[in-house]
């Protein structure tokens, strides 16, 4: 088995922010918006490089989408930035309409993601955003997992020409991907190789299909550990030759199982090689308010929940 | 600049085109159309400093957003005979397969649109956005946009005119289409606005009035006063004041054909009332 690290726990919105001021250097074209969460989304950096290519909208996200998508009108590369929540269900048309039917080069950033919100509860913890936007046509939606990866993820979705929707979260999660990783948009990561289960995470749940698979392995059975950061365009090829070899699959995510990885992986499967399927996911419910470990036990969101989906998965082959 | 003559001519072959999109499809919205026609033809035709072809970045020329998109008959007959595109393709309004989709939209690549519009209320957000990127670029043109006033409406409206005055957004005109009526009934009906002069300044705008909308030499000569105030620290909005309908006796002053198209009586009526002047499409 590969062995990962941990190198220290950092926040993925720390990455962001540092790929934004990575970007900020190399791209004079980036600009960045905010919808007065400047701090939480860790854009001070650029802020402070460069005064005139950040713009302050204060709590009006609807402008924010819409500025932005005229930005692009001139050659510019918006990067928006607020919480997932505010970045998507609440400004949907203004997205729908002015980014993705118009094709715009815009960035939407999101942050605090998921129930790892913690504390603020459900009104802030969104569980449909990667539904909503992978739904629009022509938008790549990506979900990261650790601070390397999110960085690399920045970095990369500039040089993309199109809209994206770029997840991330709020905690201090372990950082165990490669330092100046290449992050290659729709493309999967194969973190362990396997063959009895594939466990495919994404987000903060890969980390957790990482610790689920050394338990499984000291029970003797072998799992491959697939990492979907980008869950559109899908990586269809990686699902498939994957589950062609294990026969059965688990997802794991911090999102509904509506509308979450776990169905667009559900509908290769059935459209090429029908295979057994459990979904680690939330089971059609808002959040609450609690520690992010707490609510990722109570609403079995953790490496735990994937063994036991794992070992149940397997028996259904 | 062409001569006024000429620019009449044209208004009334665009009332023409406008009138005869919407019949050939049964749909399609003239009433409001109608009323901007003299605002599209002085935009087009004499203020806008415009490029040759089409470059949707719109670097070194003024650029328009159209925010009201359910007037799409009058943009894109003004757009096809300021060179847009071909003047014949009016033919496709609304058909399968045709760039010019019920709103206009950038999807199928139709020259001279920017944005998609028709759900509303977005317009003024992407204009400020697209004059934020001409200062950025050292771009001393202006941004123009079309909003209805019962559009002023929907929330996103006011987040944006908050954001141009207090970021100076001065190389933005908005204009507002004033006629008072929207879907339901006329805007005092449905949900009444009060002083859009007042808010607006209220906002920190210039606001500059254009009281008869319908006639060419009082858009030009406010328009130009309009453009003559930018550059001063301050967005500029212009409330013209239109009649929905203009130009055909049965559709003026009335909500009535918003979105309605003329049965073939009433397009023969109302293409009497404006008989050819530089050739039907």
């Amino acid at each position: 088995m590969k062995k990962y690290t941990d190198s220290g726990k950092k926040d993925t919105r720390s990455g962001f922010g540092a790929g934004l001021t990575e970007l900020g250097k190399t791209h004079p074209n980036v600009v960045a918006l905010c919808a007065d969460l400047t701090g939480s989304l860790k854009m001070d950096a650029f802020k402070a490089n460069h005064p005139e290519r950040f713009f302050q909208v204060g709590i009006a996200e609807a402008n924010m989408m819409g500025i932005a998508a005229g930005l692009t009108i001139g050659g510019k590369i918006p990067f928006t930035g607020t919480f997932a929540n505010f970045s998507t269900g609440r400004v949907y048309d203004q997205i729908r309409q002015s980014i993705a039917y118009s094709h715009k080069n815009v960035k939407i950033c999101a942050s605090h993601a998921g129930l790892t919100l913690g504390e603020d509860g459900a009104t802030h913890q969104i569980l449909e955003d990667i539904g909503l936007m992978k739904m629009l046509p022509g938008m790549t939606v990506i979900n990261t997992c650790d601070y390397n990866q999110t960085k690399a993820a920045t970095i990369a979705i500039a040089d993309h020409h199109g809209p994206v929707y770029l997840r991330f979260g709020r905690p201090s999660v372990p950082n165990f991907t490669p330092e100046n990783q290449t992050f290659e948009i729709g493309k999967a990561l194969q973190l362990q190789e396997g063959n009895d289960v594939t466990i495919i995470a994404t987000g903060h749940l890969v980390w957790e299909a990482l610790q689920a698979a050394e338990t499984l392995h000291e029970q003797g059975i072998s799992a491959e550990v697939i990492n979907i950061h980008t869950i559109k365009p899908l990586d269809t090829e990686a699902i498939l030759n994957s589950v062609r070899k294990t026969g059965c699959v688990v997802t794991a995510e911090e999102h509904n199982y509506l509308g979450g990885l776990g169905e667009s992986v559900s509908r290769v499967l059935t459209e090429n090689l029908p295979s057994p399927q459990e979904f680690v996911a939330t089971q059609d419910t808002f959040g609450e308010s609690g520690t992010p470990a707490q609510l990722m036990d109570k609403y079995r969101l953790n490496a735990a929940a994937i063994i036991r989906a794992a070992v149940k998965v397997i028996a259904r082959k | 600049m062409p001569d006024i003559q000429h620019l009449n001519n044209l208004v009334i072959q665009v009332r023409r085109d406008i009138l005869r999109q919407v019949h050939k499809v049964n749909s399609g919205h003239p009433g409001g159309s109608l009323g901007c026609t003299e605002f599209f033809v002085a935009l087009f035709q004499v203020l806008m400093e415009r490029n040759d072809g089409f470059d949707m970045n719109g670097k070194n020329e003024d650029i328009f957003f159209l925010s009201n998109g359910h007037i799409s008959p009058v943009f894109y007959s003004v757009l096809a005979r300021s060179g847009y595109f071909p003047v014949e393709e009016l033919n496709t309004f609304r058909l399968l397969n045709s760039r010019l989709q019920g709103h206009p939209t950038t999807h199928e690549g139709l020259p001279g649109v920017r944005i998609a519009s028709g759900s509303l209320g977005q317009g003024i957000s992407v204009a400020i956005g697209a004059a934020l990127a001409k200062k950025l670029n050292h771009d001393s043109h202006l941004v123009y946009t079309l909003c209805g006033d019962g559009e002023l409406q929907e929330g996103q409206n006011w987040e944006a005119i908050m954001y141009a005055s207090a970021n100076k957004v001065d190389n933005l005109i908005v204009t507002v289409d004033y006629n008072g009526q929207q879907i339901d009934g006329s805007t005092n009906n449905v949900l009444p606005m009060g002083n859009l002069k007042a808010k607006f300044e209220a906002f920190g705008w210039e606001v500059l009035e254009i009281e008869e909308g319908n006639n060419l030499e009082a858009i030009l000569s406010g328009m130009k006063m309009a453009k003559s105030k930018t550059g001063n620290g301050k967005p500029i909005c212009v409330l013209l004041h239109t009649v929905m309908g203009n130009g055909v006796d049965f559709m003026m002053h009335t909500h009535d054909w918003h979105g309605k198209a003329p049965n073939d009586a009433q397009l023969e009526v109302a293409l009497s009332q404006n008989p050819v002047t530089l050739g039907d499409y």
